[in-house]
Parts: structure tokens; sequence; C-alpha cells
């Protein structure tokens, strides 16, 4: 891998190297020196043009667990805010030595042109960009489906996928690049993955994706569910006529404290309830079920350093593996 | 050897047999068997033509010059050579220039520049309504009256959306036998718009621009040109559903011409994947199904033109993110090919339908009498050679356009134009430029100085 920019070009042999190599990233975290020599001297730059303070600091920390030196380029207070484009700012960090640009960007596809053109030669990792992908966001969402689903199986996750695992995710799929980067990443890695949402927040095309759509959350639950992913939807689309009120939102795909009961109701003990963040606690997630037992919110913000980790680590280090404990990993891909 | 006589010989005619063509002072002195022997074929300068298909120089009825105003996209100048080289010998330059062309002064510039370049006609197509902001019309019979006798009106970039204002523009330029071209787009459902809507989008996470907000528009605008009995021209038509509604109405004898450009005959949102903003167009490449619908409509008359869309920018529009860049490409150097690929080689026409679409309908449309005018002997010799059987790169670096945004860049395609006359004169000789042609009075005032 030369970048990572979308999930729905990631493989199945990448997605689970970039997972085995996460749970090795994992071990790091729980020691009392949370540091690795792997990427010292390299230097990564955080290359946000969209605030997003909880994905740059898990970006930051992943590659500063890696020894690595951390720029953080936000586009407000820059020149970017002054006009300059984004050849410009891609020229400069090239001419400062960046050797992997962590980039976060409102417009859809900017990422792939950066990895596109010659304007900058680094590893590009795609942070979010506009309506379109957050591969890292679908690979710590599986990290953390595949420790469940590989517990409950009374196995290791290592070398795993998540076949048969049925995934559910509610929300505002059309502006949504997390509900994108799911629906491509679970598929390939074996999930049954079923979008719920209203008919005005998925877009033309949905039904080419390979997952099913339901209009009805209760039906979707009563079908079975082993993961609740609920995404996050922002209020103002209701002026934008995609709902009519945020209280009929609530009560027909929210996952409230009624929905909650149904899953014991139903028998779903294991089921998990995940969301990316930040919450709406009321809208589309009560908050009971946000503090559920069953809730995974944190454990996917932690998961999110050890991902981030492996993305790092596996795109700037190429096959030099000395630093890292020997894994499971199948030989080299080639790209 | 005289300057202004020129014997070609051997040329097939709209592709048909090989025939000798004289030209001498701006017009067709001869065709066929005598025009070697016309007296004046003694002194002409012989252009061998056999292999190369004559047909009547080509009309654009849809160009951005991009002058006054963008003269760092494009000039008058840069953009009438892109034309004659791309075979050429009249443009409508559309109004959307800095002033916009909504006055007889603006259109009379944009008339005068092009005469002074002289490479080509240049006929400004002055905006419906003032600043092309959709409020009030612009002074039309003004600019019919100018001297750059206009006589197609357009917002193009912005639709007129306004019903009751389409309606009012359709009814005055009957005033003039004026047509309105529209750029069929309902606002309020292409805000924020990107790119094609459908499965690509949906995947690319784009902002659609879909099939129904040009549809529902030129369904509007057919009935409204029905009801006040004027003329409707559409600018650029994309898709399948629109293809069906322009022939419904030409079915009902609804006076409406539509076009096509190369650019949707060839290319689709497929390539809109490598958010490479070259592929950026307004109206957006669209799919498979309605690439193939445009060209049967082409080939069945529904559709009655090809018109470029030429729109060079800058290439610091391009080199950037997907929704910051400009919409547009550039055409003038590539249509002649992308439709003898997409229409003569796929055998839906021949090279006379060819001359239809390319020149003698967009002449008629934009009401330029010396334009589009059949290969006979005593008609204005606005005429084209075209090698059939070349083939060529594209590389947009070494186009005479100013823009380097070509979406065929690096595709092989056939045919190139190997000359070009312009009232006579040769503008383009072994496909490359020659001298513009200088109008009497023109040359009148150089030779006076």
């Amino acid at each position: 891998m030369k970048h990572l920019l979308s999930t729905q070009d990631l493989s199945a042999a990448d997605a689970i190297r970039i997972l085995d190599t996460a749970e090795e990233m994992a071990a790091v975290g729980e020691r009392e020196v949370k540091k690795l020599p792997a990427l010292r001297g390299r230097t990564v730059v955080n290359l946000f043009f969209e605030d997003s303070t909880r994905t740059r600091i898990s970006f930051e920390a992943a590659a500063k667990r890696l020894s690595a030196d951390v720029i953080n380029f936000a586009a407000k207070g820059s020149s970017v805010s002054k006009g300059e484009s984004l050849k410009d700012t891609a020229q400069t960090l090239a001419a400062i030595g960046a050797d992997a640009v962590v980039i976060r960007h409102w417009a859809s596809g900017a990422p792939h042109r950066l990895a596109a053109t010659d304007w900058i030669d680094a590893a590009v990792i795609n942070a979010g960009d506009g309506t379109h992908e957050h591969p890292t966001q679908a690979l710590l969402d599986a990290f953390t489906m595949r420790r469940h689903w590989a517990r409950l199986h009374g196995t290791e996750s290592q070398g795993t996928d998540l076949s048969g695992m049925r995934v559910a995710i509610a929300g505002d799929v059309l502006h949504s690049r997390v509900a994108r980067s799911n629906v491509w990443l679970l598929r390939t890695l074996g999930a049954d993955v079923t979008l719920v949402a209203p008919p005005t927040l998925l877009p033309i095309g949905v039904e080419k994706w390979p997952c099913k759509v339901s209009y009805n959350l209760d039906e979707t639950l009563q079908a079975g569910v082993d993961s609740m992913m609920m995404l996050r939807v922002q209020g103002e689309r209701m002026n934008a006529s995609f709902f009519p009120s945020t209280r009929e939102y609530s009560r027909r795909w929210g996952f409230d404290d009624t929905r909650l009961r149904a899953l014991d109701e139903l028998g779903l003990k294991d089921t998990i309830i995940m969301h990316p963040g930040p919450m709406n606690r009321g809208l589309e997630i009560s908050s009971a079920a946000a503090d559920s037992p069953r809730s995974t919110v944190l454990d996917q913000v932690r998961n999110g350093v050890s991902v981030r980790m492996a993305a790092l680590y596996l795109l700037l280090s190429g096959d030099t593996r000395e630093t890292v404990p020997a894994t499971t990993q199948s030989s080299k891909e080639s790209h | 050897m005289a300057e202004n006589t020129y014997l070609i010989r051997g040329a097939a005619i709209l592709g048909g047999d090989a025939e000798d063509l004289l030209i001498r002072d701006g017009v067709i002195a001869a065709r066929g068997n005598g025009a070697a022997t016309h007296e004046a074929a003694a002194d002409a300068t012989v252009i061998e033509a056999a292999g190369l298909v004559a047909l009547p120089g080509m009309v654009d009825i849809h160009t951005h010059l991009r002058e006054p105003g963008r003269e760092d996209a494009e000039t008058v100048e840069t953009g009438t050579r892109a034309a004659a080289l791309g075979g050429y010998t009249a443009v409508h330059a559309m109004a959307n220039s800095n002033p916009v062309a909504d006055t007889a002064g603006v259109v009379e510039q944009v008339h005068s520049l092009g005469r002074d370049s002289g490479w080509v006609d240049v006929r400004p197509v002055g905006a419906v309504t003032v600043g092309l902001a959709g409020e009030q019309l612009a002074e039309l019979g003004a600019m019919a009256d100018s001297r750059a006798r206009v006589r197609v009106f357009s917002d193009d970039g912005i639709c007129v959306h306004d019903p009751v204002l389409m309606r009012r523009a359709l009814e005055y330029v009957k005033a003039f036998d004026g047509v309105v071209a529209q750029h069929a787009q309902e606002p309020r459902l292409t805000a924020g718009a990107q790119m094609n809507e459908g499965a690509v989008s949906a995947v690319l996470g784009l902002g659609g621009w879909p099939a129904v907000a040009e549809e529902s528009i030129i369904a509007r605008d057919v009935l409204l040109a029905q009801h006040v009995g004027s003329r409707l021209h559409v600018c650029h038509v994309s898709t399948a559903g629109s293809v069906e509604i322009i022939r419904w109405a030409k079915s009902r004898g609804i006076d409406v011409t539509a076009e096509v450009t190369p650019h949707h005959l060839l290319l689709t949102d497929e390539l809109v994947r490598s958010y490479d903003p070259v592929f950026k167009v307004n109206p957006p490449l669209r799919t498979e199904t309605d690439v193939l619908a445009l060209r049967e409509a082409l080939a069945d008359g529904t559709i009655d033109v090809i018109g470029t869309d030429h729109a060079p920018h800058p290439s610091e529009h391009k080199e950037c993110e997907w929704a910051q860049a400009a919409m547009g490409m550039t055409g003038l150097e590539t249509a002649l090919s992308v439709v003898q690929e997409t229409m003569i080689e796929t055998g839906l026409m021949g090279w006379a339908d060819f001359a239809r679409v390319t020149s003698t309908v967009p002449a008629r449309i934009g009401r330029l009498e010396d334009q589009g005018r059949p290969l006979e002997t005593g008609e204005p010799a606005n005429i084209i050679l075209v090698d059939p059987a070349a083939r060529w790169t594209v590389d947009p670096d070494k186009m005479a356009t100013m823009g380097r945004n070509s979406p065929f860049k690096g595709r092989e395609l056939p045919g190139a134009v190997i000359a070009t006359f312009f009232k006579g004169h040769p503008t383009v000789l072994g496909g490359k430029l020659n001298v513009p042609y200088r109008h009497p009075e023109t040359a009148g005032a150089v030779s006076g100085n």
C-alpha cells in the first residue's frame, strides 16, 4: 500500500493485515511506555481543512506512539484561509519533507487529488473527505466489531474476519462518509450490512451497494442485529426538508430507550451499540443507550489510535518490520 | 499565381465522389469537371486533395471566447485560431463575459474583435437578462439591430428559470426572428450539484445533478414555445429523458432545436471516479445509456446540431479539489474528431449528415446567411478539407486555445482538419494555421495608414 484513500479499493488481505497490525499496536498501548521507535525521524503532517479535534488527536497520538515527528496544519488561521490552493499547500509540505500527509477535507476526493498528482510524493491517509469516505473510522469500527465477534466465538481476533455478523447502520447515510467506508469494508470482511434511514437521507444509487436497505428500524432489529451503529444526524438537515422535525426523526430512526429494551425482549443479548461520535444525545441515540454496557463508543475511540498506528506503520515502514513483534501477516501485497 | 484563387483537386465532396473545386474571390467559381479547365484555374494555387473529404465550414452554435473580462482564459484571437484549426468558419460567442454581453456595445465589441482577428465569423450571443441575473430582460432589440446583428440570445451557464421571464423572452424575440437558447437546469434541484446524480455520485459522495433538473425545464420550455409560437433552442442536451421530450415536442410541430456536445457523445460519469476536475462540466457527464440515446437522437434528427460548449479555463481553476474546480472543457479542436469517432465510425451517420449537424443547421439556427451553404458553384467558399484516415493523440499543450482543460487528453482520435477556407481564404493549410482573412474595409484601413 502506498496510500490509504478509501475502503472500497481495500482488499480483504490488506484490511486484515491492518487489523492484525492494529492488534499488535494495541498491545503497545497497554504497556507502561506506550511508544515504539518505528517511525523515528519520519514526519507526519496532519493537514486539516475541516475542524475535527477527535480525529486529529487520534492521529497525533498514533504518530507520536510510533516516534514520528508530527506537524499539525489546520486550515483555519493558516495561509489556506487566505486563499492558498491545495496544490501550493501540498508542494509546501513536500518541500518541508513530509513523509505522510493525514488529510481531512470538506471536499470529497481531495485526498485522491493529493495522491494522484505530482504535487507531493508522500503517503496520503484519508482522515475523512466530504461525504465520500473515512477509511480509518471504518477500520476502527471493524476492529471493534472483530474483537467482539471473536470473543463471542471464543477465538483470537488475529487473522479473522466478520463472516456472518449482522450489522445495521442507521442515520444520515446520504451525507455520511462513515457509512460509505463501513459498507465497503464490512462487505469485504464478510458481514451482512443493512442501512436504515429515511428515504430522503439515502443516496440515489444506493440500490447498487452491497447491502440491504430498510426504512424501518424496528423491523431491522426484529430480524436480528449483532452490531447496531448509529450515525450522527445534523439538526440543520431538518431545515432542508430531509425530515419534518427532530422529534419525528428520533421517534422513527433514533435508538431510544424503547429500542434499547427491545434488544433484551428480542433476546439479542450480545448486540453492541456503536457510534462514531460526536453523539447527539436524545436525537439519534438516547443517553441510556449511549451509556449502556452494550455501548462501544469509548472502545471505538481507544481502538482508533491502534488502527491509525497500524495504518501509519504499514504505509511508512513498508516491509521493514523488525521493530514490531512478528505477526501472522501474509506475504507482501504487490501494489 | 493569383492570391485569391485555389484549385482543390479530387476531394470527396461530402464524402461522395472525388471532384475538383475552384475557389476565386471568396466564392466557389466552379465544381467538378469544369473547375480545372476554368479560365481562372490557370493561375490558381493547386491543393491536391485526394483522399480528403470536402465539407462546408463548421459553425459552432455554442462557444465561450471569454473576452472581454477573462483574457487569462481565452481571447477572441486565441479562441478563433482554435476554431479555424478545428474546421470552423463561424462561432457563436456566448454572452457570459465580463461585462456580460447584454448591451449593443458589448456585442459590437466582440463582433469587431472577431472581424479584426479574421479567423472565423464571430457571432455574439446576447444575454437574455441583464447581467445574466434572471430578473429583467436585456435590450434584446438593441442587440439585434446592432452591427453584430444578434439573433441568438442565451443566459448560458445560468438557466432562465423564471417561467414568466422565459415566456416573455420567447415572445419578444419573434419581433426580429431571434431564438432563445436555454441552458436547461432547474436551480433548486441542482443546488450544490457536482456531477450526474446516480450510482457513481452515490459512491463518490459528490452532490448530484439529477437528469430531471434538465428534463423538467425542457418540458416547460417546449410548452411555452408552443404557446407563444416562438423558436426555442436547447443547449447541450445531456440525458436520454431530454431526448424523449424533444422528440415528442417535434412530433407536435413545436419549433424547437437542440444541440449536443461532443463530450456528451463520448464520455460518461465513470470518469469522475478519478476526481480529476478536467471531467467536471455543466451539464455533467452522464451514463452510457444517455450517451447512446444522444447518439441515436443526433442520427435521427431529434437533436439538430453539435455545439462544442468550448469552455477554456486557466489551469489553476482545474488543478484543485473537484468541488473547487470550474466547470467546462475545451472542444473546438477536438469536435470533428470526436463526432467522427462516435457518429461516423459507428456507422450512425455519413459525412453529408455531419455537414448537416455541424454546419447547415447551426447556421440556420443562428441566421447566418453565408455559412452552412452547399458546396456549389456561386456559393460562398467556406470549406474545410478533412483527412478521415488520420489518427492523432490529443495533446492539450499543442492546442491553439489557451485552455489546457481537454477531457480527451491522451486519447487517440480519428480525423484531421487539413485545410479551412474562410470566405475563400485559407486560414488553415497543411493542418497548420495560415494567415487570417482580412476584411476589405480592415485591409483598406491598414493600407491607408
